[in-house]
């Protein structure tokens, strides 16, 4: 009892800076924010108080449904694209034998690339002109030229496939571990009981494989809610609005009247993201911990 | 996963306030004074150091003055944060859409009484002076550079689809066909638009003064928009035409400044529409080959309405420059920029240096004093000019003569934006409503006119 104590004591000394640390960077900026939603400001001039304005004037935007809308369509293309294509890349890769440290390598390969680098080389690959390289690639073939970007109905689809193929090598990464983790007992049991492939897979593998999935899922939907990175450098939100995400929305409240905009506005729109995420979150984790119990 | 956008736009907006708010109006006029003051950011050696003699000159005849240089260029984006930050140098230069928001927001200096010691305060043009005054005509923000829209055009790929290259088109049914000719014969885009970061709204609107029309209508302290008139409709249709009748526009349709620019210095591109002076950064950021370039006036419309939208920069003070400080940073405006449009000797120096360090001297600009003093300042650096004048010609022999007009006042970069989709409509929807876009347009500028 006292040698817990005492290690206790101890514990919170050596914890004390790095919390410090974390508070003064990671949660006073975010009390700011918080106030600063309830705030008129162009930082230059003093703040003035505007109670629900910031929060009233986001929500009568007309682009915010836009961007709500592309979001939902975003997150729902990068869930059927994004979400089982490492699955399945990942039980191939368990599958084979040989040179299973180069495909883990060459699934990786993407994540490393700094992402400003692979935009701009699908940039080159997305050229909607009949010389573009993927407009070359499917003209052999007798398809397109595709407008890729150019157009309002190809441009979302397009930047989920370069965000599947850039996010990709990191969840590979997870299943592969969490695959090493599968008892071969079971295996070599559904063996004896003469099981195919498949039903390996979906007896065997896919139910160990649970908590892992149930948590990638998770990940996978507040990332793609914060999708940000593509739309800015692809499309800057265009044609259209058609690619204008949240946070593309929240980046133009801020930045891109040159005059210094709508602070207040921006953070109000950050917080009701982040509000939203959470419960999101915390009803997500509720109820998979009720199907886990049954 | 990618927590990171929104947690940075947070952070960022919130460390940013930490450092404002200070309004220092300690007043030390006969102290010494540091002053930080822009300086172009990529510079080769050779600039830099024509800039540092430049400044050790201005600190010998200033010694209580100590001038130190701070790379800053203005992109809308980082200037934003620069200004929120309290980061930017004493001496900053800003476009002209963003003085009169500057100064009725009090984020700039109020320098009018220094500025209005200078011997040519009297001698602005009055078209270029009023972007950088007060409502009441006091000037907070001093011009140094003007433009006026030009049309510019690749002569290389003129000549290969057929085409005078001395004989731009002179109407925007010259320009449709032109444009049709150089993509059938060269399988380039005959003509292209800029489209994203405002600038789709800031092309628009030039093409809308091109044809008569105005996007905003100020009658004392009310703004009406007036984005749905004839003339805008009748913008948008000759683009849309162009695209799907034509296809003579290319396949891209989401250019930016610098990626249009970029396009056309390397041979993509028949002709577009963009500031007369572009030259410079055409040659010195993209490699254009001069050989290639011509740039005519815009077509205007047989309208009296008609005009070519003119714009330029000013050269502005901290907001948090106390007394001392703004007394510095006039003395190194009029020093560093303005002399050298006044001042035989300056002029000389100033194209000298620039000349050495192979950048451009002589590209066309508009006058930012009246024409006399322009054409004089053109003889003094005579013998540097190093840019192909004579394929300049068809802008230059009647950049004079077309009336110029300001660009929209009020809360011009947030109309910008909200046209940038709509023009992006036409050019990638071949269905696109023109009409309705128009009026939903409309009615979302009225709303941010009204806001004001």
């Amino acid at each position: 009892m006292n040698r817990g104590r005492g290690s206790g004591l101890s514990t919170l000394v050596f914890l004390l800076p790095l919390l410090l640390v974390f508070g003064v960077f990671s949660w006073i900026p975010i009390l700011r924010a918080v106030v600063m939603s309830f705030q008129e400001t162009n930082l230059v001039t003093p703040a003035t108080f505007v109670g629900l304005q910031n929060f009233k004037d986001v929500l009568a935007d007309p682009l915010l449904w836009t961007a709500v809308k592309n979001t939902l369509y975003f997150a729902l293309l990068a869930l059927l694209f994004g979400y089982p294509v490492p699955l399945i890349a990942a039980v191939l890769m368990s599958e084979v034998r040989r040179f299973k440290g180069l495909y883990s390598a060459l699934a990786y390969l993407p994540v490393v690339i700094p992402p400003v680098v692979a935009v701009l080389l699908w940039k080159f690959f997305y050229d909607a002109g009949p010389n573009g390289v993927f407009n070359t690639i499917l003209g052999a073939v007798g398809i397109g030229p595709v407008s890729w970007l150019q157009d309002s109905g190809s441009a979302m689809p397009a930047l989920v496939i370069e965000a599947t193929w850039a996010a990709a090598g990191g969840t590979v990464i997870i299943y592969l571990a969490a695959l090493t983790g599968v008892t071969t007992d079971l295996y070599e049991a559904a063996e004896i009981d003469r099981a195919s492939i498949w039903r390996k897979i979906w007896h065997v593998t896919l139910p160990q494989l649970r908590g892992v999935l149930l948590i990638t899922f998770i990940l996978q939907i507040v990332g793609t809610s914060q999708v940000f990175l593509e739309p800015f450098l692809f499309t800057g939100g265009g044609p259209a609005n058609s690619t204008i995400t949240i946070l593309l929305l929240i980046y133009d409240y801020a930045f891109a009247n040159s005059l210094g905009g709508e602070y207040g506005a921006a953070t109000a729109l950050s917080i009701m993201l982040a509000v939203a995420l959470g419960i999101l979150s915390a009803v997500y984790f509720r109820l998979t911990r009720s199907w886990s119990r049954s | 996963m990618k927590l990171t956008p929104i947690a940075l736009v947070v952070a960022l907006t919130a460390s940013l306030t930490a450092c404002s708010g200070s309004d220092d109006k300690a007043a030390v006029p006969d102290g010494p004074v540091t002053l930080t003051v822009a300086r172009d950011p990529g510079l080769d050696k050779g600039a830099i150091a024509a800039f540092d003699a430049r400044v050790a000159q201005f600190e010998k005849d200033n010694p209580k003055i100590d001038v130190v240089p701070q790379e800053y260029n203005w992109t809308a984006t980082t200037f934003t944060a620069q200004l929120a930050g309290g980061t930017l140098p004493d001496v900053f230069t800003v476009p002209f859409t963003d003085g009169r928001g500057l100064i009725e927001r009090k984020q700039i200096a109020d320098i009018s009484g220094l500025v209005s010691a200078l011997p040519y305060a009297t001698k602005f043009s009055e078209n270029v002076a009023k972007a950088g005054k007060a409502e009441d005509g006091k000037m907070w923000a001093v011009p140094i550079a003007a433009y006026g829209q030009a049309l510019h055009y690749n002569r290389t790929l003129f000549k290969q689809a057929g085409l005078d290259p001395d004989k731009p088109p002179t109407t925007w049914d010259e320009v449709r066909a032109d444009a049709k000719q150089i993509a059938d014969k060269t399988g380039k885009a005959g003509y292209a638009e800029l489209t994203t970061d405002n600038t789709g709204g800031w092309i628009l609107t030039t093409l809308d003064y091109a044809f008569g029309g105005r996007t905003e209508k100020l009658d004392g302290d009310t703004a009406t928009a007036q984005l749905d008139t004839p003339e805008m409709t009748s913008v948008l249709q000759l683009l849309k035409d162009m695209r799907w009748s034509d296809n003579s526009m290319g396949a891209n349709f989401l250019y930016d400044w610098a990626g249009i620019n970029q396009a056309f210095a390397s041979g993509q591109i028949g002709m577009y529409v963009s500031g007369g002076g572009n030259y410079g950064s055409l040659v010195t950021q993209n490699a254009l080959k001069p050989v290639d370039y011509g740039v005519a006036t815009i077509p205007l419309a047989s309208n009296d309405q008609a005009g070519a939208l003119g714009g330029g920069t000013l050269a502005t003070v901290s907001a948090k420059a106390n007394d001392g400080v703004k007394a510095a940073a006039v003395k190194w405006i009029d020093y560093f920029y303005m002399k050298k449009l006044a001042d035989k000797d300056a002029a000389v120096l100033d194209a000298k240096t620039v000349a050495a360090s192979k950048q451009p001297v002589g590209a066309p600009q508009l006058p930012v004093f009246d024409k006399a003093t322009y054409d004089e300042s053109l003889g003094w650096v005579k013998e540097y000019v190093n840019v192909p004048l004579d394929q300049m010609k068809p802008y230059t022999d009647k950049m004079f003569d077309q009336p110029l007009v300001t660009e929209p006042v009020r809360s011009t970069q947030e109309v910008y934006k909200l046209l940038d989709p709509v023009v992006q409509s036409v050019l990638t929807n071949k269905d696109a409503d023109i009409a309705k876009l128009l009026k939903n347009a409309n009615a979302e500028a009225q709303t941010l006119l009204d806001r004001k």
